[in-house]
Order: structure tokens, then C-alpha cells, then sequence
């Protein structure tokens, strides 16, 4: 991969499983195995797409990796240092690095306070700012997300959804973090307002050098905005590639099946769809072998029994599979 | 010709509402043709689901057809007494949602939700219901129908969910399928498999399909003829190679410029400025005219009126114009 100098970001065999309750006891009976076994650096300055159906555990991976969930195995080892295990205090200075954008920013807003009142609030967290100083902060950050000085008293129910989530990107960006993990910003907007989300994810990136892990269920939406795209598939890793590569010569056959499955806006070309049959399968009890070979339309009998290793098949392009 | 198995006329559907009596469908117009997929896009709010349910005589209580006629096969259904149009509803039209578990019943077992319409409206004992029913779920591909039909709706996924709608809906050998959004809440290898079975069963069944989405991926897969719609009004109706192939109006452009293409590396995203009116809105003239980048004065003042491209595609543009009169001798279309 990139130099180490690159990295930004190192995830290394994380592993995030939720325990599953049962019986008169409440025993854990289970677990549900949402993040098993991703490694990726993320490399400055990049934008890392996360893709997967609903469930594949793209979101859990987004909140593992910035300390939001307790690890259940793995290392994260961020600019050089390993802050798996970090208390909450010791990975303080951590969090003003990475910060978050939600898919609806609405339920991570606080009804009873103004837009400002929740900016400020940052300011007041992290920096030392007062008054004035740190209203023009606020109205100079309202201005660079596309909203005015007038939006700053207002509520969020008066905010519509693209703006809702201009405030989300800017309580994100306000105190300048590096690194910010964005989990399907743009998927409960409509398409007029999607667009113009996307462009000012890329302007800000350009502006203010951030790195991005973006998870999303749209091919169309990663395509346009990462640099390199991690598919994944019941929590675990099955091909991670250059963009480009991955859409013009994806290896992994869900990959292919993913890409073949997405309807495309032209008419009249017949595409060959490969079929996938069947529902994914439970993360609490997910097959053994490979994830996949339940739907796999190429499978062999050791795909049943055998995980497929991670390997590299040219330059900066990963599968897991045992027939590609 | 092909006739018309539906065509609506001029309709008006209108909220009651705090701010007043709100419409939010102006005046649409529209045909769909015997065995024809119809798609209705646009953004949220611009009054595609409405539309659907003034078709359907299922409007909320606060919501009314305020002008205009639904003809289906000869008969305006506005004027259907309730037990008629809900006899309707069973047998000749059937509609399916996006989220099912809103339709379904959740405390009754998928056996029982679909015997009940083949024993009420087709009379068929509960034995023969339970086979028609059997048949129905695998004819939609859920495997092991037999042993489905005991299963509760929370016990099945959401596309397995989506497939017992349909299964349901066909119960009754519909004319007509209208389906709002059935694809939207799901992944889109199971979106696939859902559009590649509405394709077959309307082939198979000689059905007719409105298909409601904002996905226009979704609408090159499966439209014959799509309308555009934009707050409330229908701004552009046509073949889907028109739609695609040569977009009139600056709205159905802007939108297909929204949606990056998966497979173009290069694509050059093309954002509409602004955002979408409220119901409450008051706009003059053109109703896209805030927000649109070729306005002229006339666009701010008077609403366009609906201009021909070619004999199947029109559009609701002022720019249009002066294209007409070239084209057209200044020959004006009535209606959409
Ligand atoms: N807090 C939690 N407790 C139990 N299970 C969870 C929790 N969060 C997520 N899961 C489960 O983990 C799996 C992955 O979820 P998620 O990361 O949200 O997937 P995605 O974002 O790809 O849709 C799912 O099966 C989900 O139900
Ligand atoms: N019961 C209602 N009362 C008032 N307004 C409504 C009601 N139902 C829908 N509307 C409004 O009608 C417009 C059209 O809604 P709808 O047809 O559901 O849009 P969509 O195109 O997303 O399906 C929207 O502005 C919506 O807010
Ligand atoms: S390892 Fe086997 S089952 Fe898995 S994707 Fe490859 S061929 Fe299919
Ligand atoms: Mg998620
Ligand atoms: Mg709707």
C-alpha cells in the first residue's frame, strides 16, 4: 500500500459484536457480528468510501473507528498512536480531531436550541472563544456551509432537510478536524439537494485538507466523490480498490453483483444483470467459509468451509475470494 | 391506437390545512394505455403519492378532488359511490406501497391477509383460497410458500415483504397496478430482483403499471412513458427515450444532471440551486422559475402553458416557445 507516511489512519483487525440477550436469565445467547475483521489505512487527505447493503455494518465501523463503540477486538492506531483501549479523557484531544455527519442531522439536534446556540456550543467545549468572537466564528462558519447570518436564531424545524444537514456538516468542520467519518449524508435528501450536499462535502475537503471515511449504500454517489472504495458484506471485507478499478473491473463476484444490480439512467443499452438469489443472511449467525457463498452465483464446496484470504491482485486492489 | 385504460383529466386534488384550502395537485392530465408502464417522478413532496391516491379513492379525510374527471375503462371514478370504488379497488385496480408493513396487517399471519380478498371478492372457499395463495407466492418467488403463509409479516424481510404486496395485489388479476415507491427502502440487489418481477407479472398478467419513484435509474428500467412532476404540476410528459434522450424542460435537465452516473468516471455534477416550495408557498408565473437558470421576465409573471416537442412529448416551459414556432407553426397542445 502507501507509504506509512500517508497514513492517517490505521484499522487493524477491528471487530465490533454486539451480544445477543435471551432466556429467563437474560443470558447472552449470541452475538450479532456487525464489524468482523476490517483492516484499512486511511490515507491523508483521501476519501474512503465504505459500500454494503443495509446491515453489512458500514455504520458500525464509522462509530467503532471513531471511539464511539467499546472495541471488541483490533487496534486503531491514529497518526502513529494506538488509541485502542484510550479512556474517555485520553482520547479527548483524539475527538477534536474526528468528528461525524449523521444521515438525519435532525436527530442528533437539540429541538430547543437555535442553530447558533448548538454551534456556539462547540466553541464553548473546545476553545476558549467569548461573546462576540465567537458569534462572528459561528456566523463566518454558517456562511462557509452555504446559510446566512439571519439562520443563526433560528430552530432546527425551520430548517429544511438539505439545510439541516449544511448545520450538521458545519457543527462538524467547526473546530478543524482532520478526519470525518460521513454515514450516508446524502441519503434522505432528495436529488436536487443531494447534489448540491455533495458538492459542498468537496469544496470543504479541498479547502480544509480533510480525510474522509464515507459510507454509503449509493454507487453512484461513491463514484463521483472517493478516492478508493471498501466493499464490505456482513461485516466483513470482500474487495477494496481505486475507484476507478473498482467500477470498471470490480473482481469480487458481490461486487460485480452490486454494481450490475444498480439502475442506470440511460435507455435503450441492455446490461447482462447477474442475479443474486435470495436475502442476506443474519449477522448473528452468518455461514461459514465465505460470507458470500449462500448467494454466490460461482461458488465451489470450499467456499462453505474455508474463509477466502485477503490478498492483493494488483497494485492497491484487495479480494477476498477463493474462485477470482 | 392503443386505447386508454385510464386517463385523468384536468385534476385538482386540495388539502384543508391551517393556511387554508391548499392544492396539491394542479390540474393534472394524463393517459395510461393498455399494458403501458407509466412512471411518475420527482422530488418529495411534489405530489406524486397524491396523485396515486386520488386515483384510488384513498385520500386522507382532510384531501379532496376539487376538479377534474378519472375515467377508467368509461366510468369516472370520482363519481363511484364508496362500496363501488372499493369493489374496484379489490378487482380491477391495486395498489402497493413502499413501506408494506404500513399495509400489512402485522397481527394476522401472510396466509390469512392473502386468503381473505380471494375468498371475499373471487368467492373461493378458504381451501381453494389457501392454494391460490400458495401459487400466488411462489408465481412472486418466495420460496417455500407453503410454509410462509403460517409466517407473521415481522418474520419476513423486506423485500420478501414487498413480494407478499405484490402477491396480494394480484390476487385479483388487476388492470391496473399502481405501485408508489415499492423499491425505495431496499437494497439495490433486492430493488433488482423486485423491478426484473413487476417487468415479468405485467407481461404475464396483461397489466397496465403506474410506477411512482424518484429514481430515474428505476424509470429507464421499467417506464414506457414517464411524466416529471414539480410542485404539484406535471411539467413534462413523454416517452422515456424522450425523457432521457431530450429532455425539455430545465427541471427533468436539472435532475438528470443531479444523479451521478455509475459509470462515468468524469461525470460533472450539475446541483439545481435552491430547494422545493412548501404547499403554502405562493409563486407567480412558472413555478420552477426561482430556482430555474434560464428565466425570463415572462416566467416570473405568467404560467406557462403546455407546449408540444413532438405528438408524445410535451412539456410546461416558457423556452419552448419560440422552438414551437419554428417547429410547429406556433401550434399550441391543449393538454398534457
Ligand atoms: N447497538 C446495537 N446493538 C445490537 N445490534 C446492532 C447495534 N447496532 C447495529 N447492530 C446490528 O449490527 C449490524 C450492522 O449494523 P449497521 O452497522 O447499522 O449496518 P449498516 O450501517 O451497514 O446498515 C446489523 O445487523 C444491526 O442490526
Ligand atoms: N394529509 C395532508 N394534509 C396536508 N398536506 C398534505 C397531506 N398529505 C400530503 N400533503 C402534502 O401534499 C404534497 C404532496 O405530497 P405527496 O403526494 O405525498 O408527495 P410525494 O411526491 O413525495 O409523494 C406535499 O406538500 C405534502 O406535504
Ligand atoms: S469465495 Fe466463493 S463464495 Fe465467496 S465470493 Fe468467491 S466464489 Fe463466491
Ligand atoms: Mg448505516
Ligand atoms: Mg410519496
Amino acid at each position: 500500500m502507501a507509504d506509512s507516511a500517508q497514513v492517517l489512519y490505521s484499522v487493524k483487525g477491528v471487530k465490533k459484536y454486539y451480544p445477543v440477550k435471551g432466556g429467563i436469565l437474560r443470558r447472552v445467547k449470541n452475538h450479532v457480528k456487525a464489524v468482523d475483521g476490517i483492516s484499512v489505512d486511511i490515507l491523508k487527505g483521501e476519501t474512503l468510501g465504505v459500500v454494503g447493503e443495509s446491515g453489512c455494518g458500514k455504520s458500525t465501523l464509522g462509530r467503532t473507528i471513531l471511539g464511539l463503540e467499546q472495541l471488541t477486538e483490533g487496534n486503531l492506531v491514529y497518526n502513529g498512536t494506538n488509541i485502542s483501549g484510550y479512556s474517555k479523557k485520553e482520547l479527548k484531544p483524539f475527538k477534536k480531531e474526528m468528528q461525524m455527519i449523521f444521515q438525519d442531522p435532525y436527530a442528533s439536534l437539540n429541538p430547543k436550541q437555535t442553530v447558533g446556540e448548538a454551534l456556539e456550543e462547540v466553541f464553548i467545549i473546545h476553545t476558549d472563544l467569548r461573546g462576540n468572537e465567537r458569534r462572528e466564528k459561528v456566523i463566518r462558519l454558517l456562511k462557509e456551509v452555504g446559510l446566512t447570518e439571519e439562520h443563526f436564531d433560528r430552530y432546527p424545524h425551520e430548517f429544511s432537510g438539505g439545510q439541516r444537514q449544511r448545520i450538521g456538516i458545519a457543527r462538524a468542520i467547526a473546530i478543524n478536524p482532520s478526519f470525518i467519518v460521513c454515514d450516508e449524508p446524502v441519503s434522505a435528501l432528495d436529488v436536487s439537494i443531494q447534489a448540491q450536499v455533495i458538492k459542498l462535502l468537496k469544496d470543504l475537503q479541498e479547502k480544509h485538507e480533510l480525510t474522509y471515511l464515507f459510507v454509503s449504500h449509493d454507487l453512484g454517489v461513491v463514484r463521483h466523490l472517493c478516492n478508493r472504495v471498501l466493499v464490505m458484506y456482513l461485516g466483513q471485507m470482500v474487495e477494496l480498490a481505486p475507484v476507478d478499478r473498482l467500477y470498471e473491473n470490480p473482481v469480487h463476484p458481490y461486487t460485480e453483483a452490486l454494481l450490475s444490480s444498480i439502475p442506470r439512467p440511460v435507455v435503450g443499452v441492455k446490461r447482462e444483470r447477474i442475479r443474486l438469489q435470495g436475502d442476506l443472511p443474519s449477522p448473528t449467525n452468518p455461514p461459514t467459509g465465505c460470507p458470500f457463498h449462500t448467494r454466490c452465483p460461482i461458488a465451489k464446496d470450499h467456499c462453505a468451509v474455508e474463509r477466502p484470504k485477503w490478498r492483493e491482485i494488483e497494485k492497491g486492489h484487495y479480494i477476498a475470494c477463493h474462485e477470482r | 391506437m392503443i386505447e386508454s385504460i385510464l386517463s385523468v383529466n384536468n385534476m385538482v386534488t386540495a388539502f384543508k390545512t391551517s393556511d387554508g384550502l391548499l392544492p396539491a395537485v394542479r390540474g393534472a392530465s394524463f393517459s395510461v394505455k393498455k399494458g403501458e408502464t407509466l412512471c411518475i417522478v420527482g422530488e418529495s413532496g411534489c405530489g406524486k403519492s397524491i396523485t396515486a391516491l386520488s386515483i384510488m379513492g384513498l385520500l386522507p379525510s382532510n384531501g379532496k378532488v376539487t376538479e377534474g374527471s378519472v375515467m377508467f375503462e368509461n366510468k369516472d371514478l370520482l363519481t363511484l359511490k364508496k362500496e363501488d370504488m372499493r369493489s374496484l379497488r379489490g378487482n380491477e385496480i391495486s395498489m402497493i406501497f413502499q413501506e408494506p408493513m404500513t399495509a400489512l396487517n402485522p397481527v394476522f399471519t401472510v396466509g390469512y391477509q392473502i386468503r381473505e380478498p380471494l375468498m371475499i371478492h373471487h368467492r373461493l372457499s378458504k381451501r381453494e383460497a389457501h392454494q391460490k395463495g400458495i401459487e400466488l407466492l411462489k408465481r412472486v418467488g418466495i420460496p417455500s410458500p407453503a410454509s410462509r403463509m403460517n409466517q407473521y409479516p415481522h418474520e419476513l424481510s423486506g423485500g420478501m415483504r414487498q413480494r407478499v404486496m405484490i402477491a396480494i395485489a394480484l390476487s385479483c388479476n388487476p388492470k391496473l397496478l399502481v405501485a408508489d415507491e415499492p423499491t425505495t427502502a431496499l437494497d439495490v440487489t433486492i430493488q433488482a430482483q423486485i423491478i426484473d418481477l413487476l417487468n415479468d407479472l405485467k407481461r404475464d398478467f396483461e397489466m397496465s403499471l403506474i410506477m411512482i419513484t424518484h429514481d430515474m435509474g428505476v424509470v429507464a428500467e421499467i417506464a414506457d412513458r414517464v411524466i416529471v412532476m414539480y410542485a404539484g404540476e406535471i411539467i413534462e410528459n413523454g416517452t422515456v427515450s424522450e425523457i432521457f434522450n431530450s429532455p425539455q424542460h430545465p427541471y427533468t435537465r436539472g435532475l438528470l444532471s443531479s444523479v451521478p452516473n455509475v459509470d462515468d468516471p468524469d461525470f460533472h455534477l450539475n446541483p439545481i440551486a435552491g430547494s422545493l416550495p412548501l404547499l403554502n408557498e405562493k409563486i407567480s408565473g412558472c413555478r420552477f422559475h426561482p430556482r430555474c437558470p434560464h428565466a425570463m421576465e415572462k416566467c416570473k409573471a405568467v404560467s406557462p402553458v403546455t407546449f408540444e416537442a413532438t405528438p408524445t412529448h410535451s412539456a410546461r416551459c416558457w423556452l419552448m416557445e419560440d422552438e414551437e414556432v419554428r417547429q410547429h407553426g406556433g401550434q399550441r397542445a391543449g393538454t398534457l
